[in-house]
């Protein structure tokens, strides 16, 4: 799994690319809380993540609550066939607010 | 009748989860799943493999992982096997999907996706069995 970190200025963006599982899901995780530690908003952009299991989709719904409690913007981007399946199954699919892309983003929040 | 598609011991790590996940896939698209079940499957069977590890083992990565995976006339068998302290079989249950926590979704993955599921001690309490079943035909 890769991870990049793109600070837009009003919020941040986390790309999570490839294969989010047991081994590197800590490390989402970590990318998240970090973000979030700054009073940053987040877009979390699964839209390259081949495979998400409970782990990784914890660490999504871990920083949703976080970003809650601090009273920041929290979604996910551009969400992938494969991720999209597992929150569906998780009924996250309408919990976490989900935007199409960015633009999709700046317009609903403008 | 029932034929053995492999039977394979691993290292409970979870490094080691995507070379079980590739090898679930190819089998079970192997054994007449469309991609789409077969990516189902392998979710399961990956957080059943997670639950050892997390949860039997708890991170002992000295432990070991067996499963097995069969076909019986179109149902698919997946049996895992650890040799962890007997786990308590009352904790295993999924979370409310109301009750918005960040653990406990793999449980419900599980019954989710599979149609029957059955676990337990090995004798003498020497580890513990999952037995998943998922009919594809």
């Amino acid at each position: 799994m890769n991870i990049n970190t793109e600070d837009k200025g009003k919020y941040t963006v986390i790309g999570l690319e490839g294969e989010v599982d047991l081994s590197c899901s800590p490390d989402a995780r970590e990318s998240i809380l970090n973000v979030l530690d700054e009073d940053k908003n987040l877009l979390v952009d699964l839209a390259k993540v081949s495979y998400i299991d409970s782990s990784g989709v914890a660490s999504l719904v871990e920083g949703y609550q976080t970003a809650k409690k601090q009273s920041l913007k929290f979604g996910l981007v551009g969400v992938s066939d494969a991720a999209m399946s597992v929150l569906k199954l998780a009924r996250l699919d309408q919990v976490f607010p989900i935007f199409d892309s960015l633009e999709d983003y700046e317009k609903q929040s403008s | 009748m029932m034929e053995t598609l492999f039977e394979i011991q691993f290292p409970a790590k979870a490094e080691r989860l995507c070379l079980i996940r590739d090898l679930v896939k190819r089998t079970a698209e192997e054994a007449g799943c469309c991609s789409e079940l077969s990516d189902r499957i392998v979710l399961a069977v990956n957080e059943a493999c997670m639950n050892v590890i997390q949860h039997a083992y708890q991170g002992d990565e000295l432990g070991v992982i067996i499963l097995e995976m069969l076909n019986n006339d179109g149902k698919l068998h997946f049996r895992l096997v650890d040799y962890a302290k007997p786990i308590d079989l009352a904790l295993v249950k999924p979370r409310d999907l109301d009750d918005l926590r960040p653990r406990g979704l793999g449980t419900h993955f599980i019954n989710e996706i599979m149609d029957e599921c059955d676990m337990g001690h090995l004798e003498e309490g020497k580890g513990n069995y999952l037995e998943m079943i998922k009919k594809i035909s």
